[in-house]
């Protein structure tokens, strides 16, 4: 506990002196809050609007666990498919960085009008083809990066192909694939807000900060930025979270 | 056991075997040329080279891993196809190879688990195994948390696991310091007493192929081939051979034929002479 509690105090003291700098810098200086709000007025906006803040945390939250979802199941298909088979490989590795290099939330409002602008789909599909790219990048190269002493071994103890993924693949790539959820589930969070920009329902995160700076209510907007970071955040502990648990064996050191 | 089945008492017979890699093209080498050796059961061979001689080649080609161009192995009397398929021959590499996900015991257990056997069953022998390398107390650790001796303990562990008659080991203790490394060779040795394999192995080091061997295959490279066998008979060994004579004296035979002398032949004579 104090070994945590000894990890926990640095991150925090520079936090606490950064929003008192903040702090003093607004009050000093007599900033606009259109400008930049002071800590205080955001963290007063924040508690007090709470309800809000946690409804629209759930409403963008939920886009972005259905995006990463079903972008994580898509990614560990092609993934598998493309250890298994070299041609969907090279097929599907070149896709993947060219659809990595679109600019995919610009093409919310094509989506919004191909599907219904009021259901949640076009965010989700946002969110899912930003996450599957990682995911699909990542867990390709856990599978595909195997020792290959360990291989041999296998092959040694006359394993087959079926084998060898399930024992020593797919084990591999674990890390390789909580790697890529660390990057992919924040981002699906982000992705999942400024896909909110671009019409439809209005009570996720992104929209309330757009409606709330058009209405000049500064400290709300920023009370839902405070909101996005947590819910980014939090998706990010329950990856972390969720790797102790279900693959110890990684951040060690790893054998020879 | 040779009345029953006379194959038995052949452990490995390799004829004839060829192996070119990139055959035909500019960059062609020959591995490994017309190598003929037989290893009786119960025997103790090393095989000793310069990098580059072919024989990690070789034991591949036993082990099944790769295919000879030309000629053919066998093992216990079957095709090394055959002998993989079966689980003839227990391997164990310079990396201990052992997985991360996998508890200590877990990993010995991998071979059984592969082959069908029952829980219960595979951790029992599991724990046989890690008694006679002295780790039992370590069966719920991780690889990561065992120093490389002790991984390369488990990794033999696992190697014996399916009980197969013989071990193929390629340079498994060239990664580990020298006091460990003479320890291991002294649990080898132990191991080996206590079940009768047959043991080929691969490695770098002239004391170690003399200390451990009952017989030393010299090989030499471009291309790679069996230059000279030598007989070591040092009778059982303890930490007083390693300061015996006959131990100096097989280890200057098999350096003279490394270095492709023929005056080896005196130093030769002396080996086994207490």
């Amino acid at each position: 506990m104090s070994g945590r509690l000894r990890a926990v105090w640095p991150p925090v003291l520079i936090a606490l002196i950064f929003l008192s700098a903040w702090q003093l810098l607004v009050v000093v200086q007599d900033i606009k809050p259109f400008l930049l709000p002071s800590p205080s007025l955001i963290l007063g906006n924040f508690f007090g609007d709470f309800t809000l803040m946690f409804n629209a945390a759930i409403y963008t939250g939920t886009t972005a666990i259905l995006g990463l979802m079903f972008g994580t199941a898509v990614g560990l298909v092609l993934a598998l498919a493309a250890q298994r088979f070299g041609v969907v490989n090279k097929l599907i590795t070149p896709l993947a960085a060219g659809l990595a290099a679109v600019p995919i939330i610009a093409l919310t409002p094509i989506l919004n009008n191909m599907f219904n602008i009021t259901s949640r789909t076009p965010k989700v599909i946002i969110t899912m083809i930003i996450v599957f790219f990682p995911v699909f990048v990542n867990v390709t190269r856990g599978l595909i990066q195997v020792q290959p002493v360990q291989l041999e071994l296998m092959r040694s103890m006359n394993a087959r192909p079926r084998t060898v993924l399930r024992q020593l693949r797919i084990p591999n790539a674990i890390p390789f694939f909580f790697t890529a959820l660390k990057i992919a589930a924040p981002l699906s969070v982000i992705a999942a807000l400024v896909s909110e920009y671009f019409g439809g329902p209005q009570q996720g995160l992104g929209s309330r900060i757009a409606s709330s700076a058009a209405n000049t209510a500064y400290g709300r907007a920023w009370a839902y930025v405070v909101a996005s970071i947590i819910t980014g955040l939090i998706f990010y502990l329950i990856v972390l979270a969720v790797e102790r648990w279900a693959a110890p064996w990684t951040g060690r050191a790893r054998s020879a | 056991m040779s009345v029953t089945s006379p194959v038995s008492t052949t452990a490995v017979r390799a004829t004839g075997i060829w192996k070119v890699f990139n055959e035909g093209q500019a960059n062609e080498v020959t591995a490994l040329q017309d190598i003929n050796l037989t290893v009786e059961a119960g025997e103790f061979i090393s095989l000793i080279g310069p990098s580059g001689c072919g024989k990690s080649t070789l034991l591949r080609v036993i082990a099944d891993l790769t295919h000879p161009t030309k000629g053919s192995a066998e093992v216990a009397g079957m095709s090394a196809a055959d002998a993989r398929q079966q689980q003839r021959y227990g391997m164990a590499f310079q990396q201990a190879a052992l997985f991360d996900w996998r508890t200590v015991r877990r990993n010995v257990e991998l071979p059984l688990e592969l082959q069908g056997w029952s829980k219960s069953a595979r951790a029992a022998r599991a724990m046989e195994l890690l008694e006679m390398v002295q780790l039992a107390d370590f069966a719920g650790h991780r690889p990561w948390e065992l120093s490389g001796g002790m991984q390369q303990r488990v990794a033999i562990a696992r190697s014996l696991a399916v009980d197969p008659p013989l071990l193929l080991m390629d340079e498994p203790f060239g990664a580990l310091d020298e006091m460990t490394r003479e320890r291991m060779q002294n649990e080898l040795l132990r191991i080996r007493q206590e079940t009768g394999k047959s043991v080929i192995f691969v490695t770098h080091s002239i004391p170690e192929a003399v200390y451990l061997s009952d017989r030393v295959v010299v090989m030499s490279p471009r291309p790679g081939r069996i230059t000279d066998i030598i007989d070591v008979n040092l009778g059982s060994r303890d930490e007083d051979t390693r300061e015996a004579e006959a131990f100096f004296a097989g280890v200057t035979a098999v350096r003279e034929a490394l270095r492709g002398r023929t005056g080896g032949s005196a130093a030769r004579a002396r080996v086994g002479e207490v």
